[in-house]
């Protein structure tokens, strides 16, 4: 069992509310590095030296929040209204389990007994202004004793493996940090690699945009998971990553062209030590990428993710064989950067 | 004019792809420039020295063009794709397109050959003539702009990427012509405008300029039964008022006027209801900046046949060598 993976996305860590994440990912990585720090929105930012070969400085990101709720008010009947935090699909919440607050108080999300339902309310989408979490509480009072307005909700899954697959919550993106807790604690770099667990990227990108405006990379990788979808289809139009055919290299999203020099670089990487791997479905979605790129005068960056199903849902998959093959990837990359790489001489 | 600009708005060059076109205004104003380089985005910025008691200026003129992103390759050999920049669906069918290694292809909707109503993107493919996806000379992430030659028909001239290519023309000649200025003026040929004015904000937040004018096309409003618009093909190089994404500092839109009126350019106000330039991602980088922009009228943009008027093209370099000339009063 891939003990890493598991610690990590069982973790409570909605946007805005990382510590936990923070905390056990700083006691995984602290021998590993030569110095750590938290900044004023609580990225986590460690200095891996390298061995002086290379003269570069280069930012890993990997965001440390996950998708979630918050609770908004708490009705008289002791029910807990909520609002998303970060983009999830209302129709994905319905009957689920969560956990509430700092005392990690377990709720549920109702859903109305298919026998009180008339039928066309059977076909109607629920939104999430209608639902309420149930901590079983009597009344406002006893509720407001355990949960508070403010309090963040996660989903609970527990991590399990079944053969080549893992199935969890919030691949998206503790499998990037996980990753990125791995290349700190191999071998040094021939130049200094300044990891970045951010804050607050299924918000906005907040907290990725303040750790490179605070760490001035020469370039910047990030590590993500991105949405796979192997449903079966008719047509041959419909492209996407799936599970098995290894990391997949960013080209464009909607808000970022990644630096075509470094995607080039990742791909002849990957032929050369022969990795497997896909190109990531231009046209949507996004990366911290996109507030790294423009701080200062610029930063070339690319992202490598490994492929997710079901990503903003309770539970999600991943293909552990791509998991390697990912941080496979982005080692062989980092290992043969080079100034020359992001060189803009004329 | 025409020679240079027809080699301008020919080159391809995408966003987030703009080598050729950056080698091309390179090759071109290298001569003339006190300092050279390329920034981590690809932003090429030249810089001409001024007398010390001027302000340090970002003038930008956007190198990219809009195109299209392959997604995906079909086992007959058919690309799909999504676009890159604002890409109608209705400037596609039966258009040529170009690829960096110099493949080209038609663009056409799947299904009927002439649908009633016009068909989202997600409809098209690009035939680039390949047998199968094993015979294809693309993959998925290459980027296509364009294909299509530059004419002239006395002053209209009428191409490809007049947006923005006839803006770094501008800026080109500006820069050749410049001679004595009180101010240190950074030429920016600018990447990624067309996809949120990516690359001036970048470019800006290195340079922290105390002035940004964008030089960019802008609509017009004589066309039949086109939206209200105060400016018109031929009648002068417009100073932009505001647009969706800025509005211009009033100091720098009186500055602009007064040496307009004192070299006798005709020129025009522009308030435009749609759309945005780089000067609005240099007016809030950094600690921000007084920013404007000269737009030069241009019909049918984001088609093929984007239309300029060449007098309005030499009247924007005297307005912008004029200003660039003298004092600034903000």
């Amino acid at each position: 069992m891939n003990e890493l993976l598991k610690k990590l996305t069982e973790a409570s860590g909605v946007s805005s509310a990382e510590k936990e994440v923070r905390i056990l990912i700083r006691d995984l990585i602290a021998e590993h590095v030569d110095e750590w720090h938290v900044d004023a929105m609580g990225n986590l930012i460690a200095l891996k030296s390298g061995t002086g070969a290379v003269d570069l400085r280069v930012m890993i990101d990997a965001h440390m929040d996950e998708v979630g709720l918050m609770v908004t008010n708490v009705d008289s009947s002791g029910l807990l209204r909520f609002d998303t935090v970060g983009g999830i699909d209302d129709r994905t919440l319905l009957g689920k389990v969560v956990q509430v607050g700092p005392q990690k108080i377990t709720g549920v999300i109702g859903a109305r007994p298919i026998h009180l339902l008339k039928a066309n309310q059977r076909t109607s989408v629920v939104k999430c202004e209608s639902m309420r979490i149930d901590i079983g509480a009597k009344n406002k009072t006893s509720a407001m004793g355990k949960v508070n307005i403010g309090d963040l909700a996660n989903f609970i899954t527990e991590y399990e493996e079944l053969g080549p697959t893992a199935i969890g919550k919030a691949f998206d993106n503790r499998a990037g940090c996980a990753a990125l807790i791995e290349i700190l604690r191999g071998e040094p770099y021939p130049f200094d690699i300044i990891a970045a667990f951010t804050v607050q990227e299924e918000v906005g990108l907040r907290g990725a945009q303040v750790a490179a405006y605070g760490i001035k990379p020469d370039a910047a990788f990030v590590l993500e998971s991105t949405p796979a979808y192997d449903l079966p289809t008719d047509q041959d139009i419909s492209p996407n990553v799936v599970l098995g055919k290894g990391p997949a290299v960013y080209v464009m999203d909607r808000v970022t062209i990644q630096d075509p020099r470094l995607v080039s670089h990742i791909m002849r990487t990957a032929e050369k030590n022969e990795i497997p791997f896909q190109i990531r479905q231009p046209g949507g979605g996004s990366t911290n990428t996109a507030v790294i790129q423009a701080v200062h005068g610029g930063v070339p960056a690319a992202t490598i993710a490994v492929p997710g199903r079901h990503a903003h849902t309770p539970n999600m998959m991943i293909n552990l064989e791509d998991y390697t093959n990912f941080v496979k990837l982005t080692e062989a990359t980092l290992h043969s950067v080079t100034p020359q790489l992001i060189n803009r001489s004329i | 004019m025409n020679t240079l600009l027809k080699q301008l708005v020919e080159t391809h060059g995408p966003s987030g792809f703009e080598d050729q076109i950056r080698d091309l205004i390179l090759s071109e104003i290298e001569p003339f420039a006190d300092t050279i380089s390329v920034d981590s985005m690809g932003n090429l910025i030249a810089t001409k020295k001024g007398q010390g008691d001027g302000f340090k200026i970002m003038i930008a003129a956007h190198m990219d063009e809009i195109g299209l992103m392959v997604s995906h390759i079909s086992k007959e050999g058919f690309l799909r794709f999504t676009n890159i920049g604002g890409v109608s669906p209705l400037i596609l069918t039966g258009n040529r397109v170009q690829f960096a290694n110099g493949t080209l292809g038609v663009v056409y909707c799947e299904g009927k050959m002439f649908p009633k109503e016009v068909q989202p993107l997600e409809k098209y493919y690009i035939d680039v003539g390949a047998a199968s996806k094993d015979d294809c000379p693309v993959q998925v992430g290459d980027a296509a702009s364009f294909k299509r030659e530059f004419v002239a028909q006395g002053d209209r001239l009428t191409s490809k990427s007049m947006d923005d290519r006839i803006g770094c023309y501008v800026a080109i000649e500006t820069l050749k012509r410049l001679k004595n200025t009180p101010h240190d003026v950074y030429f920016v040929f600018s990447v990624q405008e067309e996809v949120g004015t990516r690359g001036a904000q970048a470019a800006a937040n290195g340079i922290l300029p105390d002035i940004g004018i964008a030089v960019d096309v802008t609509a017009t409003g004589d066309l039949p039964e086109s939206r209200i618009l105060a400016v018109d093909l031929g009648a002068g190089p417009a100073i932009k008022v505001k647009d969706k994404g800025m509005i211009a500092h009033r100091d720098l839109v009186r500055a602009m006027r007064s040496c307009a009126e004192k070299e006798e350019i005709p020129y025009q106000l522009e308030v435009f209801e749609f759309g945005s330039t780089d000067a609005r991602s240099i007016q809030i980088s950094g600690p921000g900046s007084a920013a404007g922009c000269i737009s030069i009228p241009c019909r049918y943009v984001h088609s093929q046949s984007e239309t300029v008027d060449a007098k309005d093209v030499e009247n924007a370099v005297k307005l912008l060598l004029s200003l660039l000339s003298g004092k600034i009063d903000l």
